[in-house]
């Protein structure tokens, strides 16, 4: 046995703050015998272990094979010091922060021991709706600025009261430096208040609730039982909520919310009740238990006893667990399923102060459920879904950000602002290699969106250190996020083409820098030509690229109309395409729309307000109102989502999507040099109408035309410039058939494939490939 | 009107100076525009004055087709000239037209356009002083062009500027936007609408003038030719510094516009219209501006649309969904930007 005794000190950097790192390291020192101390630095954590080699050695290790659920180490130092002859470990005064290393982390859902607590009567966290401690509860959403401590945060005008100080200042406590802290006595409250803004007290009550017997909450849940809509003050953001099994309820918000189709999501009680409605596949399970609760979008099971309303035409649903104690103390007693939509008024950002939410929700929710803890920055649920095993984002916020991805950057690199697209917007800051996305923003078409845009992006800024020398920026002369890119104080400005930086999101996240392929599946992106783009082939790489193969383009009636109105594509197409066959096809199946359809035909034969668009999004739409499942699309995307609704779901689970029959049917591919010719899909798809072929076989071959089309086109690239790495971005790979399909064929033919499962593949990723594509470009010098 | 033998169509002659041209003017023009100035077809036309400040403007309509739902170039060429110097508080008095004439033209349509000129000259109260015409070769030009020049005085006491736009005005326009675009855009192309449009072409000065008499405070007045509402609003905030904040709910767009410009990706509040004004008003004057272009018959569906705001050129649309969007000037045919 040796005697001998060795000094560590170990500088961990990461998300090592304000997620229990100290009073872990404390705790596995004093297990593994040794004395020294902790810190938190600018530059991270700063730790100086003292006691035998061995001793030491096991407490490296541990430290990263098993840090704190939340920490993410991304860097980590030992250096050999003099041992200084210490008895004790200590944790001593944080010191020197702001140098920026030091990241805020992502808001965290409840954790276990806080809901046991929450749930026993003699605990003084009992019933109350904003407990947290070092391993949950809000971050992001409170943060105002660094370094993270409680006066920079929205818990700033919440003095704690002596119990919650001993906790917070208590190394072997599980609430040590849990900035949020909180209690009955000394945090938060939550309130009840009508449409008018009066207070329970005044609550003249619907039949059967009375407020004043019971307390906030209880209230609050009767409401929801008898049918109402409530406003629900939440961590990131207001919540329209009501009983998902309610039928007229979840109508009356469709209602309210002019929000027709849109799939809303459901907040269930816990996995059971999600496990009684939906199937899930254990990396679902796992995405839905996970820290971040995003929503996932899961497969209904047959029989699912909730309203079809809650997401019409689709046989999925959005769905996440609680996630603030609010949320468990809405669920002990109340409905066990919510919606739990977004509480905004449809096109405008989240509602996230009181004022605002009782004059913007006005008229959509019956009562509000309140609270007095600022939310600093607005954060949105995230939504994503599992295929093949595989998570991908459908939307990346709440519970991920500010997470920075490391991301391959020049030496030398400048901080590069992206400042991402129109509808579906985030921004992307780029700083020495971490890509840090913004929350979801959205659409950035009003004011108030580009005011959301503007506000993230400083918040962002400041929370990292970091202002852009350069911003780039989508080249569509109508995108409002691009006008205000130009406007900015920013040294370096520069465009970059929406594929492309499609293409280059795919990468970066990936780790590529080598030349790709790029197969680039989308709605709308404006080329370098002026024209409308989404359906392209793309060769490059962060500096540059070249198109090689797209989709003929068609005629788009009214443009932006026309995305609203999926028939008009299907005219346009079927007119453009089949000629005088087209022509009576559209006409046999649009009879309907009497003189719109001979508006159409006439704008078609004069050009008149027909701009060209090569567009994967247009030809989904065409084949979608072809077979009558969508005509006008009432949210983004709807017709394309209903029409691969209909097509054989690629399983979630890596188990079952190894045997899913990969056997293609596609319609004839036909290519034209490099375009791709629509007709041979355009003409099966009508005579297979004509034939009286099911829609799910016509929706499934069409799926495989698209599929086939890009895999043909990867194999001309390999064959021409022996590239081998394919990239798959755009909106289009939302869709799971074709994001589980289109891979494992890919694979089988020997490429190497990369998809997004990091960011969305499709706006929500943009300001990513933006960023990295910028800063390539100006490290270049050109 | 006389009978033009079928067929009969403007020659190069017709623009020579010599006998033919002189029929022409005779046969056409003289007769339509019966005024004391022109009479004398001497190289000025001398005007009698008011003792007033003048106002003097100019317009060239070209315009495809020539006739469309509701109106046609002539009374174009009147009513857009009458009514830029109406909107300046001018009371118009003397036009001065130039007709350049495609080699080729059907006598009988330029005949139809002077007819046209002259009806709308005497529903507006103002003479052709002066006139000019050219032929070119066909080809060169698309059938008929025509230019108007304007004169009129403007009433002592009157005097619009954008100076005098403060916070708290009031925004009135005389009724529904969009309708002389459309049906100009409908005729062209043969569009089968849901409904008739009609173009709202026609003299403003009766109803600027009636504005002036009760209201001598109106701030500034402007029509609503190309580019629309939104386009002169945004020229307005410009050149007086201040900001504009409409509210889309109250605009007044006929449904058959609505639905017709959503099918073509027109947006109404660009389109042309030919007989509207917006007039900006003291807030305390603006219960009795709309009472009083309300009585008019070219403003029965007169309405606030909005307010001035302090500002720096910025105009504001408050969307019927609650958010807020900019506008801006035209900017061409819009293209799509949903993903
Ligand atoms: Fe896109
Ligand atoms: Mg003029
Ligand atoms: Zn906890
Ligand atoms: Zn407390």
């Amino acid at each position: 046995m040796s005697t001998q005794t060795t000094r560590l000190r170990i500088t961990v950097n990461g998300t090592v703050q304000g997620v229990g790192f100290r009073p872990f390291v404390y705790n596995l020192a004093r297990t593994c015998g040794l004395a020294g101390t902790v810190c938190n630095t600018g530059k991270g954590v700063e730790i100086e272990v003292e006691g035998p080699p061995e001793a030491v050695r096991r407490f490296t290790g541990e430290l990263q094979a098993r840090p704190p659920a939340l920490a993410r180490i991304t860097g980590l130092q030992c250096r050999e010091m003099p041992p200084l002859g210490d008895r004790e470990f200590i944790i001593l005064q944080s010191h020197g922060q702001a140098a920026g290393q030091v990241l805020v982390p992502p808001d965290v859902a409840t954790c276990a021991d806080c809901r046991r607590e929450m749930l026993d009567p003699a605990d003084r966290h009992f019933r109350y709706p904003f407990t947290n401690c070092t391993n949950c509860g809000p971050r992001f959403t409170i943060v105002r600025d660094l370094p993270y401590d409680r006066p920079r945060t929205a818990m700033a005008s919440f003095p704690m009261c002596p119990e919650c100080a001993r906790e917070y200042h208590d190394p072997a406590d599980r609430r040590f430096h849990a900035q949020p802290v909180a209690c009955p006595a000394c945090g938060p409250q939550v309130t009840l208040v009508d449409a008018a803004g009066r207070s329970p007290d005044g609550l003249s009550g619907p039949a059967g609730v009375d407020s004043r017997d019971h307390d906030v909450i209880t209230a609050a849940q009767q409401l929801l039982q008898a049918g109402y809509i409530l406003a629900v003050k939440g961590l990131g953001g207001f919540h329209l909520a009501c009983d998902a099994r309610n039928a007229a309820a979840v109508d009356a918000l469709r209602r309210r919310k002019h929000r027709p189709c849109r799939p809303l999501a459901v907040m269930c009680r816990d996995m059971s009740v999600v496990e009684e409605y939906c199937l899930v596949a254990p990396e679902e399970r796992e995405l839905l238990l996970s820290p971040a609760a995003p929503i996932v979008v899961l497969a209904r099971k047959p029989g699912c006893p909730l309203p079809a309303v809650l997401a019409p035409g689709l046989q999925t649903l959005g769905v996440m667990l609680p996630y603030t104690p609010l949320h468990y103390l809405l669920f002990a007693g109340g409905p066990p399923a919510l919606v739990m939509t977004s509480g905004n008024r449809s096109g405008l950002p989240l509602a996230i102060d009181n004022e605002r939410a009782l004059s913007e929700l006005d008229g959509i929710a019956d009562y509000f459920l309140l609270h007095n803890r600022e939310i600093v920055n607005r954060c949105d649920d995230s939504v994503t879904m599992v295929v093949g095993g595989e998570t991908q984002f459908l939307r990346r916020s709440r519970g991920y950000v500010p997470r920075p991805l490391a991301v391959p950057v020049p030496a030398g690199a400048p901080v590069v602002l992206g400042m991402g697209g129109e509808m579906k917007n985030t921004c992307c800051l780029l700083k020495a290699g971490e890509a840090y996305l913004s929350q979801h923003v959205g659409r950035v078409d009003t004011l108030e969106g580009q005011a959301n845009l503007a506000g993230s992006r400083a918040a962002l800024a400041r929370l990292i250190r970091a202002e852009p020398a350069v911003v780039a920026y989508d080249l569509h002369p109508g995108y409002h996020s691009s006008r205000l890119a130009r406007e900015m104080a920013v040294p370096v400005k520069t465009g970059v083409q929406h594929h492309h930086a499609h293409l280059a999101a795919c990468m970066a996240e990936n780790g590529l820098t080598a030349e790709c392929a790029g197969l680039i599946l989308d709605g709308t992106g404006y080329g370098p030509d002026g024209t409308i783009r989404g359906f392209e082939v793309l060769r490059g790489d962060y500096r540059r690229f070249a198109r090689e193969y797209y989709l003929a383009p068609v005629p788009l009636p009214g443009g932006d109309g026309a995305v609203r109105n999926p028939w008009i594509s299907a005219v346009a197409y079927l007119y453009t395409f089949l000629g005088r066959d087209g022509l009576d096809a559209a006409r046999e199946r649009f009879a309907h729309r009497g003189k719109e359809l001979a508006l159409v035909e006439t704008m078609l034969r004069a050009g008149l307000n027909t701009p060209p668009a090569s567009s994967c999004g247009r030809i989904f739409d065409a084949v979608s109102a072809m077979l009558g499942i969508c005509e006008q699309s009432t949210y983004e995307a709807q017709a394309a989502i209903e029409l691969g609704d209909l097509v054989p779901r690629f399983p979630a689970g890596r188990r079952e999507a190894a045997e899913f029959p990969l056997d293609l049917q596609p319609y004839p591919c036909s290519f034209r040099g490099a375009v791709i010719d629509p007709a041979p899909v355009l003409a099966g798809v009508w005579r297979e109408i004509k034939e009286g072929v099911p829609a799910s076989r016509i929706a499934r071959r069409f799926h495989d035309w698209v599929a086939a089309v890009v895999i043909a086109a990867a194999l001309r690239l390999r064959e021409k410039y022996g590239i081998n790495n394919v990239c798959l971005s755009g909106g289009t790979w939302h869709n799971r058939y074709l994001s589980g399909v289109v891979p494992r064929l890919l694979a089988q033919k020997g490429f190497a494939v990369y998809s997004h499962h990091l960011v969305p593949a499709g706006d929500g990723g943009l300001s990513l490939g933006q960023a990295v594509a910028g800063c390539y470009r100006v490290s270049d010098g050109n | 009107m006389i009978n033009h033998p079928d067929g009969q169509v403007i020659l190069l002659a017709h623009g020579d100076g010599g006998a033919l041209s002189r029929e022409l003017v005779e046969q056409v023009f003289l007769r339509h525009f019966k005024s004391e100035p022109l009479l004398p077809l001497a190289d000025a036309a001398l005007l009698d004055d008011s003792g007033g400040r003048l106002a003097l403007t100019t317009d060239s309509f070209v315009v495809d087709p020539l006739f469309f739902n509701g109106g046609d170039i002539g009374k174009l060429a009147v009513c857009g000239t009458v009514n830029d110097l109406a909107v300046s508080g001018a009371v118009p008095r003397y036009l001065a037209a130039s007709f350049m004439i495609e080699e080729g033209l059907p006598l009988a349509t330029l005949e139809r356009v002077a007819a046209s000129m002259a009806a709308a000259c005497a529903e507006a109260g103002v003479q052709v002083a002066a006139g000019d015409t050219k032929v070119v070769q066909r080809g060169h030009l698309d059938k008929l062009f025509i230019t108007t020049t304007g004169v009129g005085w403007l009433p002592a006491g009157v005097e619009p500027g954008y100076h005098r736009l403060a916070a708290g005005d009031v925004v009135l326009i005389n009724g529904f936007l969009g309708d002389h675009g459309l049906a100009v855009l409908s005729r062209r192309h043969g569009l089968e609408l849901d409904g008739q449009i009609v173009s709202d072409c026609a003299p403003l000065n009766g109803i600027t003038g009636a504005l002036l008499a009760r209201c001598p405070g109106v701030k500034i007045m402007r029509d609503l030719t190309r580019g629309g509402l939104a386009t002169a609003v945004k020229e307005i905030a410009l050149a007086a510094g201040v900001d504009f904040r409409l509210e889309e709910e109250a605009l007044p767009v006929r449904d058959v516009v609505r639905g017709a410009a959503e099918m073509l990706g027109l947006d109404p509040l660009y389109l042309a219209n030919e007989g509207k004004f917006l007039a900006v008003v003291d807030a305390k004057e603006a219960q009795t501006a709309l009472d009083v272009l309300r009585e008019h018959p070219l403003g029965r569906r007169t309405c606030a649309i909005g307010r001035v705001e302090a500002g720096r050129g910025n105009v504001y649309l408050q969307t019927v969904m609650g958010g807020t969007r900019l506008l801006d000037l035209l900017a061409g045919e819009p293209l799509p930007r949903i993903c």
